[in-house]
Order: structure tokens, then C-alpha cells, then sequence
């Protein structure tokens, strides 16, 4: 039957052009049903008085003014690590181009943690770049439609992504547990050295994901002596469920270079660190 | 047989849009679960309604379209309601002349076993077990199945398809 046929073929992951078509073919109804809330955001956003315009105004000046403070010392600890790392004669990645997309209000399949994003091949998207929002990341970009993308989040149960502690290094696999606020990390020793509130960042392993970016908080490591492993819990730094905006990176490792990708410009470049050496 | 075959195309591409359209239309987290099969009812009384027109092959190509739409696997929809069309194109004579109760039930077996299939593709792909609301979704489906039917005989007779 060729039912059969087409699941068997997909489940290979041989009909990504086609998976890309049928996407593209479908947007039309993704747009129209995203239609009314942009629509009622932006009168919203037009209706809103004065004053709160210029009290938001002010605040996020000064967020702006304090995060400015805290990346003038991040710059210099990164040139300094940059420094560090280039006598040690090691590769590091210095920045990460990012583009921005906005979550469009489509439900998909209830159970699964995908969302769907307003970019896509045509705007330079590939498949599987890492998904991040301003705490954390968030996921990957799973299909490709041309002006549209599908994005699996780190909590589904799908996914994994390769962590590792900040606190001390020690390498991990966090996998999607189904559950939003919850991230499973299995396969570490009783006497591994984790505890609860330990930053998990991307370790970088695996080529996915940069390395650096936090991924989710330790909640709960349970040790029963019963068992080979330590049963460790985390959740997802990232606002999975609420975050609108969310930035797609850019890698260098994984970015396929193709020449046809005329929107390069869409992509925000943070400003080199002068070269100071 | 008077209506074109062009305007009953329209008609029944318009409320297949629809029924996409409410299937992807954001509901909250608790109604998620309980969302009916929209697409999966349209179908059905179109099968019921106009088994000449709406087949099997329009189901398949239906199911395909809604596999795109939610980013399942691709032909997992399709496969489901080419089934459930062909046995609605089985049964289309009975199904019709029965009391509307008794359509709910055939409904609900339809419903359920397209759940079912999908949940069997799901098992071969390696995906976990749905929660138990996930059979929600076919109850509340034959619950609407009477209102669903009257609305959608309003449009069949308004516009004339057949």
C-alpha cells in the first residue's frame, strides 16, 4: 500500500524536499489562523496609552543600560578567554550570528512539544539549528517549510541534547521528558558529582548545539544504592511556553553554506569584539 | 445532479479549509486534549453525504494535507481516513437512513479507530503512549456529531452540492 510507503520512506528521512513542500503548501492556513491574534496584538499594541509606552520606555532603557554593564565585563572575560584559549592552541567560537522569529499561534499535535516560527529555508534556516530565547535554549529546528518552520523543544521526548555541568565539566545527555518543566538526565554514576542548582550548559559535543548556551537547572538528584545510576531531574531555564520571540543561532559548525541564501542580511551579526591583542 | 461539479468541489474544499482551520486554532491547554477530530468529521458526512464525489482518494489526499499541517509523519492522517472513508463508502446506505443517535455511534467507532491507527503509527516510530485524555477526542467528536451533521446538510442543501 502506498500508505505504508510513505511512512516507511519518512520514517527514513528521505522526503525532506517533500516534507518542505508540504509545508509550504500548508502555510496559507497556518497564516490565516495566526492572522486575528497578530492582528488583535497590534491594535493592542496601538490602542496602549501614552504613558504606558513611555513608562516601558524607560524601564527597558534601563535594563538596556544594565545588561550593557554586564557585557562590558562578559567582553572582556571573553577576550581574556579567547586569549587563554588561543595559547592552549585550542578551536573556540567567538560569536554567533542570530536571527530573530516569532512563534506563530498555531496549535500543533498536542503531544509533541513542537512550535511552529515565521522563518524559514527562505530567510537562511536549516534543519536542526539550535533554537534559543533570552534564558535559555530552547530547541531545534526540526522540518522546513520556505517561509515557515517547525521547531522541537528540548522537553520533548524525542529530544536529547549533550549538557555538561558548569560548575565542574562533567558531560551529560538531558532528554525531553514530555513534561514542560522537567528535563531527565540519565546514565550518570551514583558518585557523580551533581547536585541540585547546578547550571547545565550546552557542552558543544554532538555538533549541534554551540557550546556555552545554559540549557536547564538541576532540581533533583536522587541516589538509591539499588541502582547503577543517579536519577537526576532538571528544568529547562528557557520559557518554553511563554517566550513570543525566540533566536535561531547561526552555527558555524553545522551552517551548510549553501550560496542560494540571499537573506544573510536578515541575520543580526553582534559586533566583533575589537581586536584588542 | 444539478449543482456543477465545480461549485460542489468549492463548497467541499471551503469546509475542509474550515475544519483545518479549527484544528490548528489555539485552544487552551486544558480544551487541547479534547479538541474533536474536525477534519476526520467533515470528512465522514462527506463520504455519507456524497460518496461519488468524496472518497477515498479525496480522504487520503485530505489526511496527507492535515499530516503537513501539524507536522505528524507524513502519511500517518493520510492512511487513518483512507480507512475510515472506505468503510463509510460501505456503508454509506445504511449509515444515512439512520436516526442521528444511532449515526453517533458509528461515529464514535470511526473516530476511535482512526485514534487508534494513530496511535499505532506512533507505537512503530517509536513514540510514547498518549495520556488517557488523548481518547477524549472522539468522544467529544460524536457528542458534536449531530450538530456537525445538521450544519453541515444546511450547506449541502444551501449550495446545491450533490
Amino acid at each position: 500500500m502506498s500508505v505504508g510507503l510513505m511512512t516507511l520512506d519518512h520514517r527514513q528521512h528521505l522526503s525532506s524536499p517533500v516534507q518542505e513542500m508540504a509545508l509550504t503548501v500548508v502555510y496559507p492556513v497556518h497564516f490565516v489562523v495566526n492572522l486575528p491574534f497578530e492582528v488583535v496584538e497590534s491594535v493592542g499594541e496601538q490602542a496602549s496609552s501614552r504613558r504606558a509606552l513611555i513608562d516601558e520606555n524607560a524601564r527597558l532603557r534601563n535594563q538596556q543600560l544594565l545588561n550593557e554593564a554586564r557585557l562590558q565585563r562578559l567582553d572582556q572575560l571573553e577576550r581574556e578567554n579567547i586569549r587563554l584559549q588561543g595559547l592552549l592552541d585550542s578551536a573556540y567560537e567567538v560569536e554567533h550570528s542570530v536571527l530573530i522569529a516569532e512563534l506563530m499561534r498555531v496549535d500543533l499535535d498536542p503531544y509533541r512539544h513542537i512550535l511552529q516560527v515565521d522563518k524559514g529555508r527562505r530567510h537562511g534556516v536549516f534543519s536542526g539549528q539550535p533554537v534559543i530565547d533570552a534564558y535559555g535554549v530552547m530547541g531545534q529546528i526540526d522540518n522546513l517549510g520556505r517561509s515557515s518552520a517547525v521547531v522541537r523543544l528540548i522537553t520533548d521526548p524525542s529530544h536529547a541534547i549533550p549538557v555538561q555541568v558548569n560548575r565542574n565539566g562533567l558531560r551529560a545527555i538531558a532528554y525531553g521528558t514530555g513534561r514542560l518543566r522537567e528535563l531527565d538526565v540519565p546514565h550518570l554514576p551514583n558518585n557523580a558529582d551533581i547536585r541540585p542548582g547546578d547550571l547545565l550548559v550546552t557542552s558543544g559535543l554532538g555538533g549541534g548545539f554551540p557550546s556555552g548556551y545554559p540549557v536547564a537547572k538541576v532540581t533533583d538528584v536522587a541516589q538509591e544504592p539499588g541502582h547503577p545510576f543517579a536519577r537526576v531531574k532538571a528544568e529547562p531555564l528557557a520559557e518554553l511556553d511563554r517566550s513570543r520571540e525566540m533566536l535561531l543561532v547561526r552555527t558555524r559548525m553545522r551552517d551548510p553554506g549553501r550560496g542560494d541564501i540571499d537573506a544573510s542580511a536578515a541575520y543580526i551579526m553582534p559586533e566583533e569584539p575589537e581586536d584588542g591583542s | 445532479m444539478t449543482a456543477p461539479w465545480g461549485r460542489s468541489a468549492w463548497v467541499i474544499l471551503c469546509s475542509l479549509l474550515v475544519a483545518y482551520a479549527l484544528t490548528i486554532v489555539p485552544l487552551p491547554a486544558w480544551a487541547s486534549a479534547a479538541r474533536p477530530q474536525w477534519v476526520a468529521l467533515v470528512l465522514v458526512y462527506w463520504c455519507m453525504a456524497v460518496p461519488h464525489r468524496v472518497g477515498v482518494g479525496v480522504a487520503w489526499l485530505a489526511g496527507l494535507a492535515q499530516d503537513a499541517l501539524q507536522a505528524t509523519l507524513l502519511g500517518q492522517h493520510a492512511f487513518s481516513y483512507a480507512i475510515a472513508a472506505y468503510l463509510v463508502l460501505k456503508l454509506h446506505q445504511r449509515i444515512r437512513v439512520y436516526p442521528l443517535g444511532q449515526q453517533s455511534m458509528i461515529v464514535l467507532v470511526l473516530l476511535l479507530m482512526i485514534q487508534l491507527i494513530q496511535v499505532w503509527v506512533n507505537g512503530l516510530i517509536g513514540r510514547p503512549q498518549p495520556p488517557v485524555d488523548y481518547w477524549l477526542a472522539p468522544l467529544v467528536g460524536t457528542l458534536l456529531w449531530p450538530w456537525v451533521f445538521i450544519a453541515m446538510r444546511g450547506i449541502r442543501r444551501r449550495y446545491g452540492v450533490s
